[in-house]
């Protein structure tokens, strides 16, 4: 395995995207040091909060060429970092942004690639890795060939990184605005305000399922109770296509997969694509009306009734509590 | 202008991922993803901004089945690639970039994943392999300036997010792009009559060197049923006390 390994660290409007560090744990696995990756324009900040992890370099590529996370330039800047690091592995996590480039950079560096790799293991002297296929309803353990490898790891899977005392070098990567790939451009991005945690990132996730019936119910139910508690908001597939939440609010195999301390199901009847993105949350609460509702057979607590009728009484019950 | 459709034919996701299932009696169907991005390949001809729709995928002669049902929904004639294997998505994006060298297309279509292995990586690799802008993960496209250009709206874990690529580009569909077409029995009768040109690997001149190995799959364990809370003093009680998540 031997060479370094090239970790992909995200970022979002000058803010560390905490879980990508997760992969520091599982660049730990791959046995050889690691570096850190930074690409952005003005990095300073975020630099100096990434020196205590034990990197063997931090290295930045911070230009206004890159302000945006367009995937063709992004992708040609990581192969030259993997390259001039004679790195082997290249890791990131399955966020939208790494799956958007991480799969071109394997493809800049003639690599196989791995998406959503949940643990990484030493078997008689091969490293063999575990990824979820069949919207997760099979475990597939899998080995690569080659010299190199790109992994998308989920980063649930895998703890926080440690902090250590020692500061790693800074490293900055000369670009060439001129050379980079220039067939795309960034027009807008939808910004929405709110106040409540990441949806990846949370400890407490309500989820709301169809039956809230409309957005006015959604918000008062399903946000209420997240504010009550601190936590995020997921939507079913099918309360995404009634209008009821965001797109990007889609919880399950071709949304997001969480797994935080605790996550309220209200008014799911647990598909196996919405079961797929929550079975890793420590605590799971169903609420619905149906007894026979597939959901109860995951959830730690069932609670048989009319949301409509529960969710205010538990909202009143957790704020006096 | 030309758009290719590279699609892949998977088990049924809706019988194969049953809980309890085998997946031993599921039928084949076109990745629903890969579905998608045929059926806006459609739109963008009956738009009248495509003149021609070929249909790729990699297979053997059973797969002509997921191919005719593409053709029968409107996608004028296909190219498979004649292959047993299971490839890994860089094998994949390989084979489709000499296609796609030989087609010449302005676009190419494809679902962000196929639903049996979820890998979501054929169409940047194939992207980064032909040098091509990409576009994934999008719910709308719109051509721009003659054709030269496209503007795209990508999902992602932010929320919406609008990009142009010049083109020649690949754009990879998300779940909300469209709604797929039911297949017309005029459509089936046409598909029949369609071309499908077989290829193979070595035609092709690709190598398939299998960089991934699957060694073993496994039901994950099973996360059990807990206990029914009669009230909601009492779940919250239990949250407190007995799961410490409050």
């Amino acid at each position: 395995m031997s060479g370094t390994t090239l970790i992909l660290v995200e970022h979002e409007r000058g803010q560390l995207k905490r879980p990508s560090l997760h992969a520091i744990n599982a660049a730990q696995r791959l046995g050889a040091d690691f570096a850190l990756l930074l690409l952005g324009q003005g990095l300073d900040e975020m630099t100096k909060s990434l020196l205590n992890y034990g990197a063997s370099a931090v290295v930045i590529a911070d230009d206004a060429a890159l302000a945006e996370p367009l995937a063709d330039r992004s992708a040609a800047v990581i192969a030259q970092a993997f390259k001039q690091l004679n790195a082997t592995s290249l890791l990131g996590t399955s966020s939208t942004y790494s799956k958007d480039i991480l799969p071109r950079a394997a493809a800049l560096l003639d690599a196989p690639m791995l998406t959503d790799v949940l643990a990484i293991e030493e078997q008689e002297g091969v490293t063999t890795y575990r990824r979820p296929i069949n919207a997760g309803s099979m475990l597939a353990t899998v080995q690569l060939h080659g010299e190199r490898r790109v992994l998308g790891i989920r980063a649930s899977a895998f703890e926080a990184p440690a902090t250590v005392a020692e500061s790693s070098p800074i490293e900055k990567i000369a670009i060439d605005p001129a050379s980079l790939p220039n067939g795309t451009r960034f027009v807008s991005r939808e910004e929405r305000v709110s106040d409540r945690p990441d949806l990846t990132e949370a400890r407490v996730v309500i989820g709301g399922g169809r039956p809230l019936k409309d957005k006015e119910t959604f918000d008062r139910l399903v946000g209420g109770l997240a504010d009550t508690l601190g936590g995020a908001i997921g939507a079913t597939r099918a309360a995404v296509d009634t209008g009821l939440a965001p797109n990007d609010y889609q919880i399950g195999q071709t949304g997001k997969v969480i797994a935080p301390d605790l996550y309220i199901a209200l008014g799911i009847s647990g598909a196996i694509q919405h079961l797929a993105g929550i079975k890793d949350s420590r605590v799971i609460v169903a609420i619905n009306k149906d007894p026979d509702a597939p959901i109860f057979q995951m959830a730690t607590y069932g609670l048989v009734g009319d949301l409509h009728q529960i969710v205010p009484q538990l909202i009143t019950a957790l704020q006096g509590a | 202008m030309k758009i290719l459709v590279p699609f892949k034919s998977v088990l049924d996701p809706y019988e194969a991922a049953a809980p309890g299932g085998s997946g031993a009696t599921a039928k084949s169907v076109i990745n629903p993803f890969d579905e998608i991005a045929i059926e806006e390949a459609l739109r963008i001809r009956e738009r009248g901004e495509a003149t021609e729709i070929v249909g790729l995928t990699i297979g053997p002669a059973a797969v002509d089945e997921q191919v005719r049902a593409a053709m029968a929904m409107g996608v004028d004639r296909a190219i498979r690639v004649d292959d047993a294997r299971s490839l890994d998505p860089y094998t994949v994006a390989r084979i489709l970039r000499v296609l796609v060298e030989e087609e010449g297309p302005q676009v190419v279509l494809m679902g962000k994943q196929a639903v049996d292995d979820d890998s979501n990586q054929t169409g940047q690799m194939l992207a980064g392999l032909l040098g091509w802008p990409q576009a994934t993960f999008i719910s709308k496209v719109e051509f721009l300036e003659n054709k030269t250009r496209a503007r795209c709206t990508r999902e992602t874990d932010a929320g919406l997010e609008v990009i142009e690529v010049n083109l020649p580009a690949v754009m990879t569909a998300d779940l909300r792009l469209n709604e797929p077409r039911y297949v017309s029995l005029p459509g089936l009768m046409k598909a029949r009559k369609k071309p499908i040109d077989v290829r193979t690997c070595e035609q092709l001149g690709v190598k398939v060197q299998p960089l991934t190995t699957v060694i073993s799959t496994a039901r994950p364990p099973k996360r059990c049923a807990g206990m029914r809370v009669e009230s909601v003093e009492q779940l919250v009680l239990k949250l407190k006390e007995e799961a410490k998540v409050l």
